[in-house]
């Protein structure tokens, strides 16, 4: 796909060449057998369904730039070596393209889902909850844009290379963040987005093994998604103190950690590697009450620093929990604006629970309750509820 | 190479700056624009009076009818405009955000259509 868009220029034009290269296939690989470059035959073949259809379909002007497009492929075939490492170029480039600040930020998150991520509109669409003629519009409505507004299939310069892997980091992250605690639905997890922005993470650690947010940012996607089954544990929200460690995935965790010591040695600390370093402390503990929450407390006021922000103040006043008492962190959150947020509410309600305030308790989990759109979340909040009511 | 329609946009009751402000707003303006003349991407750029200024014509049942601006009433007004050549929209955005920075208000970057180009 990101190689035929860059041959192409059009995005639209390249997926329908690629559609019908693998109707292609199907049809005579089976008899022909398999090429032995699948992935170099989809590409070549894609590229003359392409042409052909330009030559159908187009005025004199457009033929002269597809004989163009031509003569540059056939330059390029004869560089074939680099052709593996053309493809990962191209990913790159594309999901600038598809992260571009031009674009609003949700057709950004459909585009790099259904290009990058080759999910259908189907599947995009059910993930957010709207419908499948909605997604199909905002998808083709970014695709227009990026054609019309001529938005550039090419990695940003040096200068502008922070901000803009900031956006795509963050796109990938809210994927991450999706599939780990789908915000709304009757499923904890969306298996699917996690392992799709996990494996984006990785491409882009492959292809900028320099940038230590990168880096980062894969690191705290596995440490995090090492938890996965085992916060889902038996079909229902298990929380972190209460997960069987043992079923947490080691792999993921082993590779987490080296990643993160790569970071560390280059000392150049950012928000994704500081929640990664969180996370591996988590991971560190044998049982909950092993848990260094001095660290963690460390971590977050670094955080604080480099990365402010009400959602890290929840989570930091957590921390203040464990170390000095649920009075005092509920002083911090009383300071969080944070009200549309379901977790404000959650964390707030535990806090009063915890130092004796039951009725300010209960009505605190009647509003998370309320704001919750995810299923088994609202379920546990529930229970947390009935059993506060009980006792 | 593309055509691009960078509009300079402000609130319609947003008071002119100090005289001082405003001079050295535009030569800051005219700086960014000799850069762009002599980069030889420019086309096209000027200031506008405000849009209580225009005048409308509509076409109505076969004539043609005069009445007192603007087309569309709303906050916020052109307030000038540039056009210049570019290669893709980043080039464009580069541009516009020198020209954001020297006039200090939002700038709306848009793509010409390119017929038989």
């Amino acid at each position: 796909m990101a190689v035929l868009t860059r041959f192409l220029g059009d995005i639209s034009l390249a997926e329908e060449a690629v559609q019908e290269a693998y109707a292609t296939a199907l049809a005579r690989w089976p008899k022909a057998g398999i090429p032995p470059s699948p992935a170099g035959w989809i590409i070549a073949t894609a590229r003359n369904k392409a042409l052909d259809r330009l030559r159908r379909e187009s005025t004199r002007a457009d033929r002269e730039r597809a004989a163009q497009v031509l003569a540059d492929q056939e330059e390029s075939e004869e560089q074939e070596e680099s052709e593996e490492h053309d493809v990962r170029d191209d990913h790159l480039r594309l999901i600038f393209t598809c992260c571009h600040p031009a674009l609003a930020s949700e057709a950004q998150l459909a585009l790099t889902l259904r290009l990058l991520g080759g999910l259908t509109t189907d599947e995009i669409a059910h993930a957010f909850l709207v419908p499948v003629s909605t997604m199909a519009q905002r998808i083709s409505r970014a695709k227009a844009k990026i054609r019309d507004a001529g938005i550039p299939y090419r990695v940003p310069e040096a200068a502008e290379l922070p901000a803009r892997l900031r956006a795509v980091l963050m796109v990938v992250y809210l994927i991450f963040n999706e599939g780990y605690s789908a915000s709304s639905g009757d499923q904890l997890v969306r298996p699917d987005f996690c392992d799709e922005a996990v494996r984006l993470g990785r491409q882009l650690a492959e292809l900028l093994p320099e940038e230590s947010e990168v880096i980062g940012l894969l690191a705290l996607m596995l440490l995090i998604d090492a938890r996965r089954d085992a916060r889902a544990a038996g079909g229902n929200f298990v929380k972190l103190a209460d997960q069987d460690r043992d079923s947490w995935n080691q792999l993921h965790i082993e590779e987490g950690r080296y990643l993160l010591r790569i970071c560390l040695e280059r000392n150049r600390p950012g928000p994704y590697q500081l929640q990664a370093a969180i996370n591996a402390v988590h991971c560190d503990a044998r049982t909950s009450a092993d848990t260094d929450w001095r660290q963690i407390l460390m971590l977050y006021d670094q955080l604080m620093v480099i990365a402010p922000g009400p959602v890290v103040a929840l989570n930091r006043a957590v921390v203040v929990a464990e170390l000095e008492g649920a009075d005092r962190a509920l002083r911090l959150v009383d300071e969080i604006e944070l009200p549309h947020y379901h977790l404000f509410h959650a964390v707030r309600a535990d806090l009063l629970r915890r130092v004796g305030r039951s009725a300010d308790a209960a009505t605190e989990y009647q509003i998370a309750i309320e704001k919750c759109a995810n299923k088994m979340e609202r379920d546990f909040l529930v229970r947390q509820y009935r059993s506060l009511i009980r006792s | 190479m593309k055509r691009y329609l960078l509009s300079v946009c402000y609130p319609a009751e947003s008071t002119q700056p100090s005289p001082e402000a405003l001079k050295r707003i535009m030569s800051d303006v005219g700086a960014v624009r000799k850069e762009m003349q002599d980069a030889g991407v420019w086309l096209f750029s000027g200031g506008l009076h405000p849009s209580s200024s225009a005048t409308v014509l509509r076409h109505q049942d076969g004539e043609i009818v005069i009445t007192d601006g603007p087309f569309i009433e709303s906050k916020e007004q052109i307030g000038g405009l540039t056009i210049l050549r570019a290669p893709d929209l980043d080039a464009a955005i580069g541009w516009a955000r020198k020209l954001a920075r020297a006039l200090t208000t939002p700038i709306e970057v848009r793509p010409f259509t390119e017929y038989g180009d």
